[in-house]
């Protein structure tokens, strides 16, 4: 696959991790990889295993179903159990565990809940279904809301009536700042590949000026990755915090601006809950006022949502931040495990924990 | 999950629609959220929608310097292997 292919040749690793050796001469490093995504490139190519011993790498909260609260897989639930409703998602939240279902179980006992991989195909089942309600779950980052946003602009214009969104949507950087002021020693941060192509670096500048953590936007192939981290030596070894572009042939310096406009003509910044962290002001996306009809918040106020109930001795908040371990958690790989998961990170693909478990704690690359 | 591939846009449809094509393989996809949308260029696809183009230009740049990590390594010699 063109612009794949090319960041995946095995020849090239050794190289690399030897010049983080040369840069770093012995001193001890911790970098943040912030994203999901990259999470499962460095556990699935076994690059947390190749590294030198002296670079640590800790995973961060860039994984919006990990992130996203009981509450709202409870409202969700709540949502599939009208009958009037068909519940759209992708295909990650389907598993999540809420208070006491989830929307694999609701989906078992006959509700409507159908996986989709894109706005356009819940806008359709909108067209199709006009005496069902289709409400689609917005659970994503940057990367993600210009879709969401655009699927409203489209309802919109169309005048589906039938078309809602439930917002759990949230924003990078607000998150990243609670970590740089939280009790994380770091050195710098692997910067998103994907919701940097939307935002562009400047967002992240705030990182090397106020905390002196460098941040490097980092595509996610292993090589992408391999590259990234040594470009964070760098930084390091010669002192000179930074946001630096390595995944410069998609994210641009400016990100894509339409797709800014896109998502800030529907939504708008609201105080949102990270699992685990608690909330962060101003790192959610609420639906404006304008587009109060497409908001399923909104539309639906009488739901009948079961108490709020925590999974006692699940440690995902802790593991978001960086602060723990999956192994450090009483529950992982007995009680929770993928087949059987209780938190959200053994849940998701991208989940430290999942990956945890896949790739195993010290063996590197088991397959998959 | 935000996972996103490259994929070629082979035509420029009709109501901001594109049809693009990853490893033989077509599919539609919107273009909504493009500024530009030059036939025959690469485009990163998330979600069923393109997010941006991939520069030719810097992919190249990047290239060069990956291999530029296996030319120093001969250079220096075996000092430490790996």
């Amino acid at each position: 696959m063109k612009h794949i292919s090319e960041y995946r040749d095995g020849k090239l690793s050794a190289p690399i991790v030897e010049s983080m050796r040369r840069r770093l001469d012995g001193r001890r490093v911790t970098f943040m990889e912030v994203c999901g995504t990259h999470t499962m490139s460095i556990y699935r190519y076994g690059l947390k295993w190749m590294l030198p011993e002296n670079v640590n790498l800790l995973s961060g909260p860039g994984c919006p179903v990990c992130v996203t609260g009981n509450e709202y897989i409870d409202r969700a639930v709540a949502l599939a159990r009208r009958d009037d409703v068909i519940l759209t998602t992708f295909g990650d939240m389907m598993r999540v565990p809420g208070s006491s279902s989830s929307l694999e179980r609701e989906r078992a006992a006959g509700h409507d809940v159908r996986v989709v991989y894109s706005t356009l195909e819940a806008l359709d089942l909108a067209r199709e279904n006009a005496d069902k309600e289709v409400v689609f779950l917005g659970v994503g980052f940057e990367t993600t809301v210009p879709t969401i946003a655009a699927s409203i602009l489209a309802a919109k214009a169309e005048g589906l009536k039938n078309f809602t969104v439930a917002s759990a949507n949230k924003t990078v950087p607000e998150a990243l700042s609670a970590i740089a002021t939280g009790e994380l020693r770091l050195n710098g941060f692997l910067g998103p590949a994907h919701v940097s192509t939307i935002i562009g670096a400047e967002p992240y500048e705030f990182l090397p000026r106020e905390h002196g953590l460098g941040v490097v936007i980092a595509g996610f192939e292993p090589l992408d990755v391999l590259h990234s981290i040594d470009m964070l030596c760098a930084q390091v070894a010669e002192e000179r915090p930074a946001v630096e572009l390595q995944y410069a042939r998609i994210a641009k310096a400016d990100g894509n601006p339409k797709a800014r406009e896109i998502t800030s003509r529907v939504f708008e910044p609201c105080d949102a809950n990270w699992r685990g962290i608690g909330v962060i002001g101003g790192s959610g996306l609420a639906l404006r006022e304008d587009f109060a009809d497409f908001d399923a918040d909104r539309k639906f106020t009488d739901l009948d949502i079961e108490p709020l109930r925590e999974h006692a001795g699940c440690i995902c908040g802790d593991i978001l931040q960086g602060l723990a371990q999956p192994e450090d958690c009483k529950l992982f790989g007995g009680a929770c495990t993928p087949e059987s998961p209780v938190g959200a990170c053994m849940v998701s693909s991208e989940g430290t924990c999942a990956a945890h478990f896949k790739y195993g704690s010290s063996g590197g690359h088991r397959g998959d | 999950m935000c996972l996103g591939i490259p994929m070629k846009l082979v035509r420029v449809e009709e109501g901001d629609r594109g049809l693009v094509e990853v490893d033989g393989m077509q599919k539609t996809i919107s273009l909504a959220l493009l500024e530009e949308r030059p036939e025959g260029a690469y485009v990163l696809v998330h979600a069923g929608y393109a997010l941006q183009l991939v520069d030719e230009e810097e992919a190249e740049k990047t290239l060069q310097l990956l291999r530029e990590f296996a030319e120093l390594k001969e250079k220096m010699g075996p000092e430490d292997p790996a």
